[in-house]
């Protein structure tokens, strides 16, 4: 596999100073999807906004891994209801002068 | 700038603890971090005010400055600086407005950097983060909505000129990357958040690809059928009227409708709802012939 669009987890640790087992918790959470090339972990480099997004809430906010799993499945939660208020504010409007 | 109560901010007592001041302090940041309130103007607000009162609370020098002196507090610490030829707090900017610095986005990295300990004193490693997002909102009508074109906005003095694709939505965001605040310690720029507001059409209403219209027929169109013309966001189109049309009758016109976002050459469909015009102040020979018609009818 072409490794030129995938950041070594290793890196990451270094980078956000945090140890390797917080980016397995992550991938066993299903919260991000590490890849194996060579007996290297990598992250996709797509994926990085949504990492820097928890590890800003495991080390600024003190979130644990099961607390940011449900954090963002909350958000995602809160941006379907935005996306259907969106729609229905739209459609209302078919109805108003 | 109204003087801020850091203590109210931090929702405190003026002798909580340290211990006291970190734990609230802790805690409304869960509440209110950006991460967790993403487009949340509020909650942005609220946070760099509990970062501030925490800024100030949090060190024991601030906090002793702050309840000696009130709002005068950074007036003393600027006065000291400069007796004692001590750099104080913003090394940057010494004369900066300390109670009223973080209130616009340009100020919001900085809010970051010093969350992070990066401006503060009691810290001296370098992180790299990104930028603050910026975010705004462009009113559009629906005819500027339905076709691909390119826009400029003004973002604190920096003209940003970007792409609008046509079927852009009511309340839809896009965003423009690397538009944003700066990157602290050589991080990345942020981006820039563009909400769309598209005001109504008067004859057009939308319901995301489709688009809807009243047309008026006269009556004897409607009964007789003939060939009528509407308009469209893509022109004038023929239509056959069928003879006996009913009043509120719908007819699709495939592919008239709204461009799909980002989808080329694909369209919603333009609903019509046709409204028969009923003649009025008829002349004394329509009447006539109308009282004709009606007596076929009836017979």
């Amino acid at each position: 596999m072409n490794t030129e669009n995938f950041i070594p987890i290793n890196t990451l640790c270094q980078h956000y100073k945090l140890e390797i087992s917080f980016f397995n918790n992550l991938n066993e959470n299903d919260l991000i999807e590490i890849q194996l090339v060579d007996n290297i972990q990598y992250v996709h480099k797509d994926s990085i906004y949504e990492i820097e997004k928890m590890v800003r809430m495991h080390k600024e906010l003190d979130v644990n891994i099961e607390g940011i799993d449900i954090v963002l499945n909350l958000l995602q939660k809160i941006d379907a209801l935005q996306t259907e208020l969106h729609n229905v504010r739209n459609r209302l409007l078919l109805y108003e002068n | 700038m109204a003087f801020i109560d850091y203590y109210k901010v931090l929702e405190i007592d003026k002798k909580a603890t340290d211990a006291e001041i970190k734990k609230a302090f802790r805690k409304l940041a869960r509440k209110y971090h950006p991460d967790v309130n993403p487009n949340d103007k509020e909650a942005e607000k609220k946070f760099k005010e509990i970062n501030e009162a925490n800024e100030v609370l949090g060190n024991p020098e601030n906090r002793k400055k702050y309840d000696a002196y009130g709002e005068n507090w950074k007036h003393i610490a600027e006065y000291e600086k400069a007796n004692q030829g001590q750099t104080y707090y913003n090394q940057s900017q010494p004369h900066e407005d300390f109670t009223s610095y973080g209130r616009d986005a340009d100020d919001y990295s900085d809010f970051f950097e010093s969350l992070f300990g990066n401006r503060s004193r009691s810290h001296s490693k370098r992180h790299q983060y990104k930028g603050s997002d910026f975010s705004t909102e462009l009113n559009l009508d629906l005819q500027e909505a339905y076709t691909t074109h390119k826009r400029t906005v003004t973002i604190n003095g920096h003209n940003i000129r970007f792409t609008i694709p046509a079927g852009i939505e009511n309340g839809q965001t896009i965003k423009i990357a690397g538009h944003g605040g700066d990157g602290i310690g050589g991080g990345p720029k942020g981006d820039l958040y563009i909400t769309f507001s598209i005001k109504n059409h008067p004859d057009f209403k939308r319901d995301k690809n489709n688009l809807y219209t009243t047309v008026t027929i006269d009556l004897y169109k409607a009964v007789l059928g003939g060939e009528i013309t509407v308009n469209t966001f893509d022109g004038k189109v023929k239509l056959n009227i069928a003879p006996g049309t009913q009043n509120g009758t719908k007819v699709k016109l495939k592919g008239k409708g709204f461009p799909v976002y980002k989808e080329e050459g694909h369209f919603g469909d333009l609903y019509i709802t046709f409204q028969i015009k009923i003649p009025t102040k008829l002349s004394s020979k329509e009447l006539e012939l109308f009282t004709e018609l009606s007596k076929l009818r009836t017979s």
